[in-house]
């Protein structure tokens, strides 16, 4: 900067961007010129009257949609389109019409942890928001946003140890309910992905499968949570994990 | 591939997103409407972001242009009245030992010139540094300088007269 005004060397003194010199050179001068100092207080008033008027708004809960516009596939990125083609596999395989109109818990899940597990799998440093080491706070945590009590399954008989998780905005402007992420890695780097949501309706449905590009996932609902598990490793490998998982959900 | 962001991260970035906008517009729906646009907008524009920068002043950035285009456009504008009620509303359980009285600071501030409210509110309440108030708003910093300088003086003038400027746009009511 030039040489400094004395009107810009008072708002930087109020935004506290001065050196410890410039500063102290500002204050004694306040000191002796009333008009200065009382600018300098209007100022810092200004600021404090912002911050309570709209720091609340910080803690609002919104509906605002943070995923890409679904209508702009074409120039979503590639995760998104492969994505996208899971969610075709998942409607061909399991017969999307049987749950239109009906429950859209299966099909959804299925289709966002496949969303999930693509999306986040290949983040070598932020695959997980909360480590596995932070396993207490994690589970209390995502049990507190989905508002129900949670666990997390030992997948540990599997090769697979819980690398950590985080929460997922909603997908679906029609089912805005957080989903939870559990990532497991095994000895080799392969991970896995365990989405759980809360479910609307309290059913129960069998396994269910879905496949593409790659990745397979197994989906069930049990209670009033439903549940997917994501990877791309054999699906009868896939299928024992699941049932280890609803196993130990249910002992 | 390099990393980009993902909804994640702008989910992180939305609560800073949404306290400014609010301060801007003065209203909650025309403030939300706001975000939605810029981020749509951000996820077009995504591979502009470089990884590993701020993702928090480029979405401010991108807020900017929507803002600028969306008021040529002419968004929504905001009676005063509806303003100045809803956000006291919102800060009424705050009680700040400012001397100033917060339905004349949201009254005074929906009076600044669109420039200088962003100015104003970028460093007084989101305290970026004058650089990169500079950046998100495409102006040199002696720009930014002086459109803070104004706005700051005005309000000042706004609020010392004890919202007699005001007193004439809109029937005042006083919060004591």
């Amino acid at each position: 900067m030039n040489q400094p005004s004395t009107d810009e060397l008072l708002h930087a003194y109020v935004d506290n961007a001065l050196t410890d010199e410039e500063r102290r050179e500002v204050e004694r001068w306040i000191a002796e010129d009333a008009d200065s100092a009382r600018r300098v207080r209007a100022y810092l008033e200004q600021n404090l009257g912002l911050h309570a008027l709209y720091d609340s708004v910080l803690n609002e809960p919104h509906s605002l949609d943070v995923r890409p516009p679904q209508r702009r596939a074409a120039n979503a990125p590639q995760w998104l389109a492969l994505a996208a083609t899971l969610v075709l596999g998942v409607g061909i395989g399991f017969g999307w019409r049987s749950w239109q109109g009906g429950t859209y818990g299966p099909v959804t899940i299925a289709r966002e942890a496949a969303l999930a597990h693509v999306a986040y799998v290949p983040e070598v440093r932020h695959p997980v928001e909360v480590p596995a080491a932070e396993e207490k706070h994690l589970v209390a945590w995502l049990s507190k946003r989905l508002d129900a009590p949670l666990r997390a399954p030992s997948l540990a008989s599997f090769g697979y140890q819980l690398l950590g998780g985080r929460l997922l905005p909603p997908t679906d402007r029609r089912d805005p309910a957080p989903l939870a992420l559990l990532m497991y890695e095994n000895a080799q780097g392969k991970r896995l992905s365990l989405l759980v949501k809360r479910e609307a309706n309290n059913a129960e449905t069998s396994f269910r499968f879905s496949e593409d590009q790659g990745a397979r996932v197994f989906y069930w609902i049990d209670g009033p949570f439903g549940y997917a598990l994501a990877g791309d490793i054999e699906r009868s490998e896939l299928q024992k994990i699941a049932r280890g998982v609803y196993q130990q959900l249910n002992p | 591939m390099a990393e980009s962001f993902g909804a994640a991260d702008l989910e992180a970035v939305v609560p800073r997103l949404r306290r400014y906008a609010r301060a801007l517009t003065g209203n909650r729906e025309a403030a939300d409407d706001l975000i939605q646009d810029t981020l749509e907008r951000a996820w077009t524009k995504r591979v502009l972001w470089q990884p590993g920068t701020d993702l928090r002043a480029w979405m401010f950035t991108v807020m900017h242009n929507v803002f600028v285009n969306g008021t040529r456009r002419s968004r929504a504008t905001v009676s005063l009245d509806d303003m100045a009620v809803e956000d006291v509303g919102a800060a009424a359980a705050t009680s700040v030992e400012t001397g100033v009285v917060l339905a004349e600071l949201a009254r005074a501030l929906s009076l600044l010139p669109e420039e200088q409210r962003e100015v104003l509110l970028l460093v007084g309440l989101e305290q970026f540094s004058y650089a990169e108030a500079s950046e998100v708003l495409g102006v040199p910093i002696g720009t930014v300088m002086s459109r803070l300088s104004r706005a700051r003086e005005r309000l000042r003038i706004l609020l010392e007269a004890g919202g007699a400027g005001v007193d004439r746009q809109a029937p005042l009511r006083r919060v004591k």
